[in-house]
């Protein structure tokens, strides 16, 4: 049986190749928020209350444009949404956690830590010290997001465009998303997302993408079940 | 002080939404259906970021071959393919990216 410590070092190795994707988009996160006149304690601060990446880029953009407070508000809540679907989907494997095992969990689920637990989860199912492994991911997300908001906040404007730093997201996905590709319901359903995404991307707050996430999971389980 | 509420208040709504089910579970039972579809939740939610960002690279569609990032995305999606490697496949769509806005 492996230990604790051994789970939450093999949740931290899971994460370190997502680690290299999310590095430069907080570099960016942190240049743009001040850039948008955010002070650099207000820009951190938001890297540890609201941990979220999209939604910090939009926020950021939101105080640039002088948003009223509770709109901002709103639309933190609505690019957030999809979270709902990732408590939903790693409920079953906690579920005989403490409630403050369960806070602290929820704190760190965001979609880079949700990539990395889910996938372990599924290939060994709850087992008693998974939550060591998710513990292991979240911090090592967590703290890799503390550090590039702040050296992006100190260095941002620094950075070359040329390096095209903002890529290294959707490839890092890229990344995660092929291996899955097995299988016809779980094919159809990435690409009736990936199409919902193309068509519904004009619309506001990233609604679009739950749209698409919508699509791509009902397409999935209609062609799960029909098989 | 207004960001500080603006954060404050998105900050508790994110952490609901994030605890809401991982809480409640307990005390309900998600259906067989429900089970079911949230597996498909990581490869659609995946796909509804990474086409756009690739597809869409000045929010119209490019499928011109001088969209950089539409060619070092299917760069990096054959090397996720044969590799199954997530490092290589970065780096290498990393710098597909930057070779072809050099070259193109």
């Amino acid at each position: 049986m492996n230990s604790a410590k051994q789970m939450f070092w093999a949740g931290i190795r899971a994460e370190i190749p997502l680690l290299i994707g999310v590095l430069p988009f907080g570099l960016i996160y942190g240049a743009l928020a001040t850039g948008a006149g955010l002070s650099a304690g207000e820009a951190q601060a938001m890297s540890t209350i609201l941990f979220a990446g999209s939604a910090q880029f939009i926020t950021a953009e939101m105080v640039a444009h002088a948003t009223p407070a509770m709109v901002m508000v709103l639309i933190i809540a609505v690019v957030n949404l999809r979270h709902l679907l990732y408590s939903a989907s790693i409920a079953p494997y906690v579920q005989n956690l403490p409630t403050r095992w369960k806070a602290l969990l929820a704190y760190l689920l965001t979609d880079e830590a949700y990539a990395t637990t889910i996938l372990y989860y599924k290939q060994n199912g709850a087992t008693p010290l998974g939550h060591w492994f998710f513990f292991g991911s979240g911090l090592a997300l967590w703290s890799t997001w503390q550090v590039s908001t702040a050296l992006g906040i100190f260095l941002g404007a620094a950075i070359p465009e040329s390096w095209s730093l903002d890529f290294a997201l959707p490839v890092t996905f890229i990344a995660m998303l092929t291996p899955m590709l097995k299988g016809k319901p779980v094919i159809a359903a990435a690409l009736s997302a990936g199409i919902t995404a193309l068509v519904a991307y004009a619309l506001p707050f990233k609604l679009g993408l739950i749209l698409a996430a919508v699509v791509g999971i009902g397409v999935g389980s209609l062609l799960e079940e029909r098989a | 002080m207004n960001i500080w509420l603006t954060m404050l208040f998105g900050g508790i709504l994110t952490f609901a939404m994030r605890f809401s089910i991982i809480y409640l579970a307990q005390h309900i039972t998600l259906p067989n259906r429900v089970q079911r579809a949230l597996r498909y939740v990581p490869p659609a939610v995946l796909s509804a970021i990474i086409a756009p960002a690739i597809l869409l690279p000045n929010g119209t569609l490019d499928l011109h071959l001088s969209n950089t990032r539409l060619l070092a995305g299917l760069v990096a999606i054959v090397v996720a393919w044969f590799t199954r490697h997530t490092l290589l496949t970065i780096l290498a769509g990393m710098a597909a990216l930057f070779l072809l806005n050099w070259l193109l």
